[in-house]
């Protein structure tokens, strides 16, 4: 089975300015990597790359093994992205947000109502996203990722307003009993060493660190801020 | 967005390893419902350009110290108007995909990426379609000498030409200006001389049906060429919306 991720010397930029270069790494599947530093390290760039939104500049990026940026289109659809914004339509419920999104994915409506008992929301489904609180709205979007079962999950401060039941009640879709690879940004470091295999550091765009979880100290992990 | 599109015999082979998504005219059908159901909560485009197009003929009216008009400028009036009418529309198409995270979503989704253009159009081509029903009788009411009910069978075939030629362009140019900063400027900008040819053939082929002594026969070469312009924008659209998502 290929890796989930392999990295070569990636690197990206945004006019003059380089937002991330020289990553080089592998993830297997099913592995989680945590990637930490601070605001404007790259993190989200990575990720973005990842989920094929934005091109790589420089190094070889392969994702569930089909080679970025050529293959992106076979690559969509097995990603799953949590990014800051929550990708959901404010003025549409829940419910009308997911059932959007299961028919772009080809997913059958029965999931959005088993990812809606799953998270608590069925009583709130059909309420205007814009009228649920934030951790509620954070439980959209975690289900909106995870309608398709992708492959690998690329999350950004997945549990960022959610209250520890709210934690716990996404921990099957997202956590790492979820199965797929997963990347994660955290400011949590307690949390993503936790939850790590193998930890990514970002200082300035360049790789600060990069080690298997177990090697690596919450320490360690603030040195890079 | 990066990544080339694919050729359909690819999609094919690749189909059993990944996931297929919902099919073209799923996704079609989707955002069309989405974007419907978006205007009829926010009620943001169809009412602001019915009120536009209201604003303007009552302008009309007075600034030309006219009761009533017809022939070319009766049909001048009425397309400069849901012209700039429809640039209204324009302007908010793909707001909402801009400012709520759409575009990543659609772009994650295992979909053909026209699929969002011919949408896109759809919806563009409805909230014109709706905005004539209202804006129409209005014209006949406040400016229109002769009676409009003659003129209707043919008028209605000129709308419904120069309405998918401006919502080809309106997507195109849309799915441009919501990249940049400056999206109000850039879609008139843009826009209004590329739809020129429909203004101008649509005007033509209105003026006969607004003759003072009643309507004329249809202008079936004005039709023709709005026809044309629909068909070679229409492809050419299909052909470059892809780049337009490109990262």
């Amino acid at each position: 089975m290929a890796p989930a991720i392999e990295l070569s010397d990636v690197g990206r930029a945004y006019g003059e300015r380089t937002a991330l270069s020289g990553v080089t790494l592998t993830l297997e599947p099913g592995r989680t990597l945590a990637v930490f530093g601070a605001n404007g390290a790259g993190k989200s760039t990575l990720l973005r790359i990842l989920a094929t939104l934005l091109r790589p500049h420089a190094g070889r990026a392969r994702v569930l093994g089909r080679d970025l940026p050529q293959d992106g289109w076979a690559v969509r659809g097995r990603v799953g992205l949590l990014a800051h914004d929550p990708m959901l339509y404010r003025e549409l419920s829940a419910r009308e947000n997911l059932r959007f999104h299961a028919r772009l994915h080809g997913v059958d409506e029965t999931r959005v109502e088993a990812l809606l008992d799953q998270v608590g929301l069925r009583r709130r489904a059909d309420e205007p996203v814009r009228m649920l609180s934030r951790g509620m709205t954070q439980r959209v979007a975690i289900c909106r990722v995870s309608l398709h079962e992708p492959e690998l999950l690329l999350l950004d401060e997945p549990l960022a307003n959610l209250d520890p039941g709210a934690a716990e009640a996404v921990e099957p879709l997202i956590g790492r009993s979820a199965g797929p690879a997963r990347v994660l940004i955290s400011h949590d470091v307690e949390h993503g060493l936790a939850e790590a295999d193998l930890v990514l550091g970002l200082k300035a765009g360049r790789p600060a660190l990069l080690a298997p979880a177990a090697s690596v100290t919450a320490r360690d992990v603030r040195g890079l801020y | 967005m990066a990544g080339a599109a694919p050729t359909a015999e690819a999609r094919a082979a690749e189909a059993p390893r990944d996931h297929a998504g919902g099919g073209f005219a799923s996704a079609v059908s989707a955002l069309v419902r989405k974007d419907l159901r978006l205007e009829l909560r926010t009620r943001e485009s169809v009412p602001a350009m019915f009120l536009f197009s209201l604003s303007t003929f009552v302008l009309f009216r007075f600034g030309l110290d006219r009761e009533s008009l017809e022939g070319d400028l009766a049909s001048g009036v009425l397309w400069v108007t849901l012209l700039f009418a429809a640039v209204l529309g324009m302007n908010r198409l793909f707001v909402a995909e801009r400012e709520e995270g759409g575009f990543d979503a659609f772009l994650l989704a295992p979909v053909d990426r026209t699929s969002l253009f011919v949408a896109k159009a759809a919806v563009l081509f409805g909230f014109l379609v709706a905005v004539e029903v209202a804006a129409i009788p209005a014209f006949a009411v406040l400016l229109l000498g002769p009676s409009p009910f003659q003129a209707l069978p043919g008028l209605l075939a000129i709308l419904l030409l120069a309405d998918v030629g401006i919502a080809v362009i309106g997507t195109l140019v849309g799915a441009l200006a919501i990249q940049t900063r400056a999206r109000d400027l850039i879609v008139p900008l843009i826009s209004l001389p590329l739809v020129l040819p429909v203004v101008i053939a649509a005007g033509h082929a209105t003026a006969p049906l607004f003759a003072e002594a009643g309507a004329e026969a249809l202008p079936a070469r004005w039709l023709g060429v709005l026809g044309l312009y629909d068909l070679v924008f229409g492809l050419l659209a299909l052909a470059v919306f892809d780049f337009l998502l490109e990262d």
